[in-house]
């Protein structure tokens, strides 16, 4: 999927204007340090976006728009890490802040059903399911 | 505020689900994941750490950090159900970060190299003292390699009688989704030993 702002933060090109660490550096810089949020997002979460807001995407700063525009096809944060070559802590933190906002959905794992075996049901008859 | 809205239109809530596969260094855990995953493994410097003696070169006037590749595959189980299997980081030094993984997962599946055995024992210790998590022991045996007795496999890790043992080919599909299935299976035992505590929550469950 294209980003309008692939050119700002690489996406899969190596040559891009800024080195790796710089990068990396900035996205950092860009959570104000804050390495927490108070939504619960495991690597396997699921985010979407429920209504696609295109004058919202225009006042993001680039990694929360390139999250935001990613999150337009359901995405896990461990692939929206990947896809937009960010630390797990800066799409943790700056996908909170989307949710918070309720820009972003974010959907709940299996650990949300823990206590309830239906779900742990599901996912071994899908299992078996699977064509081997 | 302080919710995360409804989910989009026209989409499926969609329930996501994890499991860890751990192992020493070289014991097949990328062959693994990648003989079920949909998408070829995915793999990123996921975490970066300030972890004394890095792997990368000291920035200019900075302090040491090193960064640390997480490797992924994803299964979708039912269109609103996806099953995702993340690796762990094989160094040693990065045991912490095995915990944000195990978070929230069903349990983990650790994978042994009897030709390396003792490149597993710490991730069993891990697992058996350190992590709630259930999990089963899958002894990597491909072709050509000598065949162990798996009673002869649980002396040699000194493994608990109650974790399962079992035998797999890491790089065939068939045999990967028979030990996720076993570890799924023994998660599914242990919840259902547990008791029916919590059945509130069905249905109301969400966080976020």
């Amino acid at each position: 999927m294209r980003v309008p702002d692939e050119d700002v933060i690489a996406v899969s090109d190596k040559d891009t204007a800024l080195p790796r660490r710089s990068r990396r550096i900035r996205a950092y810089a860009l959570t104000g340090g804050r390495t927490t949020t108070r939504h619960q997002l495991l690597v396997e979460t699921l985010v979407s976006v429920p209504q696609y807001d295109p004058a919202l995407s225009g006042t993001l700063m680039p990694e929360s728009r390139s999250l935001y525009e990613r999150a337009r096809a359901r995405c896990s944060i461990a692939e929206l890490s990947v896809g937009l070559d960010l630390p797990l802590g800066v799409v943790r933190v700056l996908i909170g802040d989307l949710a918070s906002q309720g820009a972003v959905y974010v959907h709940p794992t299996a650990h949300a059903y823990h206590h309830d075996t239906n779900v742990l049901e599901r996912i071994l008859d899908g299992l078996k399911r699977l064509p081997a | 505020m302080g919710s995360s809205g409804s989910p989009p239109e026209g989409e499926l809530l969609t329930i996501s689900a994890k499991i860890v596969v751990a192992g020493g260094f070289g014991v097949g855990k990328t062959t693994f994941v990648g003989s079920v995953s949909e998408v070829p493994p995915m793999s990123n410097e996921a975490w970066m750490t300030e972890a004394g003696q890095g792997v990368d070169e000291i920035p200019p006037g900075g302090k040491s950090t090193t960064t640390v590749a997480m490797d992924f595959g994803r299964i979708t189980l039912r269109p609103d159900l996806l099953l995702y299997l993340f690796g762990t980081p094989g160094q040693a030094r990065f045991w912490f970060l095995w915990d944000d993984l195990s978070r929230g997962a069903l349990g983990a599946v650790v994978l042994v190299d009897t030709s390396r055995i003792d490149e597993s024992f710490a991730a069993i210790n891990y697992f058996e003292n350190d992590s709630e998590l259930p999990f089963v022991v899958a002894v990597n045996q491909f072709e050509g390699m000598p065949v162990h007795d798996l009673d002869e496999v649980r002396d040699a890790l000194a493994l608990d009688p109650a974790v399962p043992l079992v035998t797999c080919d890491a790089r065939d599909r068939a045999s990967t989704i028979a030990t996720l299935t076993e570890l799924v299976g023994h998660t599914l035992s242990l919840a259902v030993l547990s008791g029916p505590a919590g059945r509130e929550l069905a249905g109301s469950a969400p966080h976020a």
